[in-house]
């Protein structure tokens, strides 16, 4: 029988049911075919980051053909002339062999750079979306928690492959967090001592740091990566509320044909845009830089833009308050951002769960907050953009103090200010803002669109009239959750723990102001009484009585 | 053995010729081509009547500004010739703006100050045409200019204002000046420290990285990764929201 249906099925049948009879692949094609993917512009961050990740790879693999991670001392004899006869590590000249006289080496190396700083770049849009629309909520938790890992890892992956063309640049770079790990008391000279094979620079760090950068830290990216997708299949992708869009399903294209073809598609999308701007603008010119040196450093010494932030709270930090004990040095400028940067990654990992720890909503959330919606934590999300944001901006001091012709020391003192004084002002002007928002929606929900049209009634009253919202921008005005705060309450031996108490003053923080959604009563009476308003033009009538019903 | 009146004197004479000679040679003070008495005169009424507010009628110096005395030619051309001179108004720097005088002119106000007192002398052609060696150039561009300057002169910032100019566009001549007579907040990096020859190499180095486009295209200003990730934020990841928008919408 199958003989026969073999002749029927041309080449591409054949060979799938070839294959199914196998594998079994028929079960797995059909399950992951049939997978339902909402669509929404704000989902394709995340696979924007992923893709970036294959170009990386593929243009990783092709430098690793042509790098060699030495240290050892080289004259260097390639085509770029005024480095001829330099002296520098092995490192560095076969960087700028890729550079001048390997053929694309160039453009990979370009591609490659370009592509990490999108890789990053991406991965922390998708996680502010995800942050700011609650994708994070039960039973999301812990994917939140991956992602956080992946966007760390994303960080460790630029940072060692910063490092490795041994040029000055990334020389200074090493120098900092060399710096930085001998400033930890106790075990900083140690550790920094292991870390370099001695005394920095030493002649072993660029082959550790690319053993990292090719192995174990892409590895890792893979495995989390991998991690990250299964728990998205598991739990089913999130979608924007509307119509028909429940906690308990999912609306949306299948994976097989649409979304196989779209992803395809928007893969090359995104390569194109790597390469056209890898073919156009230059990134990193390590030939200027020249080779690794300990004693120069030079102006306009950045790291990369997602180790900016941390750069920029060692800038900020004032200085001349390091911590005497027993003769040690605790040096202040350098552990203050090192803890002040670790708890912020600690609340961002652990948000998930100090939300939860607030509202105790043990429900599962597959319909996304409008960020409106959700004003504490909107507000929340804004002050930590606020803070990163000046932390970043705080590593482009030197630059903002030059382009802009204003003193650095002005800049710096404005950059403390504001690091402060920022995330305070950004909590409450948003949380302001979406509580506007929310109470304009619900002015928009009961009485309607202003439509400027004026009325006169035949009694002599004037009215303007007022277009109610259709049915698909209605769903999304009213369907969100409402929280309330939470009093202390006594446990069962009648007492109210510190914990409690604490609770419940967060609780107060979070919905203590709050817009209630309009409900179905509050709706139809709004509808009943103002019934002459809100009525339109005659051909709307219909849809006017299908809302009211 | 009786000593002749004269020998005190000689050895004197002798011993301050060899020392003053050698110091001479040593330090390389350059004794500016003086100028014809004309050109001088010409340059004395130019001074007194765009410079003396500041710098006094002598050259001595001011509230406003310091003596010129021993500054020497290469300083005012420099300063006049980049337009710094005369200042605008006060601040922590005095900025680049359009020169103000014509060559003759600078070159009288040049002659007068370098006729108050020896001083760093206009350099000559031969260490300006930009034949050096590139590779040494940039090694002690790296170790003495760029942490300032940044790696390929794009300039950088000072402490309260002040900043290292953009070398951009600045002539040969005046890079030379500049590293003889330090001005404004740079250092003097005199011919001990830095030889005509090496300043030679590191004229040779930037009139390099200026000739040279890079090969890897744009450059983005030269400032290094701040405008790359600004670049990679703002055009290539807009870009690709703007695809994601355009692939958003084509379903609904």
């Amino acid at each position: 029988m199958t003989n026969t249906t073999e002749q029927k099925q041309g080449f591409v049948g054949g060979t799938a049911n070839y294959l199914d009879e196998r594998l079994g692949l028929g079960a797995v094609v059909k399950g992951f075919g049939r997978k339902i993917f909402p669509d929404h512009w704000s989902f394709m961050l995340g696979e924007v980051a992923m893709y970036s990740f294959v170009i990386l790879v593929l243009s990783g693999t092709f430098l690793t053909f042509f790098y060699q991670p030495s240290m050892a001392e080289v004259h260097y004899d390639g085509s770029y002339a005024p480095l001829k006869g330099a002296q520098m590590s092995i490192a560095y000249a076969s960087s700028l062999d890729i550079s001048f006289d390997i053929r694309g080496g160039l453009i990979m190396r370009q591609v490659h750079h370009w592509a990490a700083l999108l890789f990053v770049a991406a991965a922390g849009l998708h996680m502010l979306r995800v942050f700011f629309t609650g994708a994070f909520r039960k039973p999301r938790e812990l994917n939140w928690v991956v992602g956080f890992l992946l966007f760390l890892m994303g960080m460790a992956a630029g940072f060692t492959g910063y490092s490795l063309p041994d040029d000055l640049l990334s020389g200074n770079g090493l120098r900092i967090i060399d710096g930085m790990i001998k400033g930890i008391p106790v075990i900083g000279p140690a550790v920094s001592s292991g870390f370099f094979g001695g005394e920095f620079p030493g002649t072993e760090v660029v082959a550790r740091l690319y053993s990292l950068h090719i192995m174990i830290v892409p590895a890792l990216i893979i495995v989390l990566m991998g991690v990250h997708l299964m728990m998205v299949v598991i739990h089913k992708h999130t979608h924007y509320s509307g119509p028909g869009r429940r906690d308990d399903n999912v609306v949306g294209y299948p994976l097989m044909p649409v979304y196989v073809a779209k992803a395809g598609g928007f893969f090359f999308l995104v390569f194109g845009v790597i390469a056209a701007i890898a073919a156009t603008f230059t990134i990193n010119p390590i030939w200027n830089y020249g080779p690794y040196d300990p004693s120069p450093v030079s102006a306009g010494t950045q790291p990369d833009w997602y180790i900016g932030w941390l750069d920029g709270a060692l800038r900020l930090a004032p200085s001349g308050w390091d911590v005497v004990i027993a003769g040690f040095v605790i040096p202040m400028g350098v552990m203050v951002p090192l803890v002040v940067s670790l708890v912020f990654l600690a609340l961002v990992a652990a948000y998930p769960f100090i939300e939860n720890w607030v509202t105790k909503d043990k429900r599962e959330h597959h319909v996304l907050d409008r960020p409106r919606n959700a004003p504490t934590r909107t507000a929340i999300g804004a002050a930590g953009v606020t803070f990163y944001g000046v932390l970043w901006a705080g590593a482009s001091t030197d630059l903002i103090a030059t382009n802009f012709q204003m003193s650095l020391n002005q800049v710096l003192t404005a950059m403390q200010i504001l690091l402060i004084l920022g995330p305070v002002i950004a909590y409450w002007v948003t949380k302001r803002a979406c509580l506007s928002l929310q109470r304009k929606d619900r002015e928009m929900v009961l009485h309607g669109r202003e439509t400027g049209r004026v009325v006169r009634l035949p009694h002599g009253e004037y009215i303007e009239v007022h277009e109610p919202v259709d049915k698909y921008e209605l769903w999304k005005l009213v369907d969100f959750k409402e929280y309330e705060p939470v009093l202390p309450r006594p446990d069962a031996r009648g007492k109210i723990t510190v914990g409690n108490r604490l609770r419940s003053a967060v609780s107060r923080l979070y919905f203590e102001d709050r817009i209630a959604p309009v409900s179905k009563a509050e709706y139809e009476l709004a509808h009943a009484d103002h019934a002459p308003a809100i009525e339109d033009k005659p051909k709307s009538k219909r849809k006017q009585k299908a809302l009211t019903k | 053995m009786r000593r002749r009146p004269w020998a005190a004197g000689l050895v004197v004479f002798f011993g301050l010729v060899l020392s003053g000679g050698g110091y001479a040679a040593a330090t390389n003070v350059v004794q500016s081509d003086i100028g014809s008495a004309e050109q001088i005169d010409e340059g004395r009424k130019l001074f007194l009547a765009n410079c003396a507010s500041c710098h006094g009628t002598n050259g001595e110096g001011a509230i406003g500004g310091p003596s010129l005395i021993g500054v020497g030619a290469a300083s005012v051309d420099f300063q006049v010739g980049t337009g710094r001179m005369p200042g605008q108004a006060s601040g922590p720097q005095l900025y680049k703006k359009p020169v103000q005088f014509t060559d003759e002119q600078i070159a009288a106000m040049a002659a007068y100050v370098a006729s108050l007192a020896p001083g760093p002398a206009i350099p000559d052609e031969e260490y300006l045409r930009g034949d050096g060696d590139p590779t040494h150039g940039g090694e002690l561009f790296r170790i003495n200019c760029a942490m300032c300057h940044n790696a390929v002169g794009a300039g950088g910032a000072l402490t309260e204002g002040k900043f290292a100019p953009s070398l951009a566009g600045v002539s040969a001549k005046h890079t030379y000046e500049a590293m003889v007579t330090g001005p404004q907040n740079m250092p003097v990096f005199n011919d001990t420290n830095l030889t005509p020859e090496d300043k030679k190499d590191i004229i040779t180095y930037l009139k390099y990285v200026e000739d040279n486009d890079s090969v890897g295209g744009f450059e983005l200003g030269s400032i290094g990764p701040v405008a790359e990730g600004l670049f990679t934020w703002i055009f290539g990841l807009g870009f690709i929201i703007a695809i994601t928008v355009w692939l958003g919408a084509k379903s609904n």
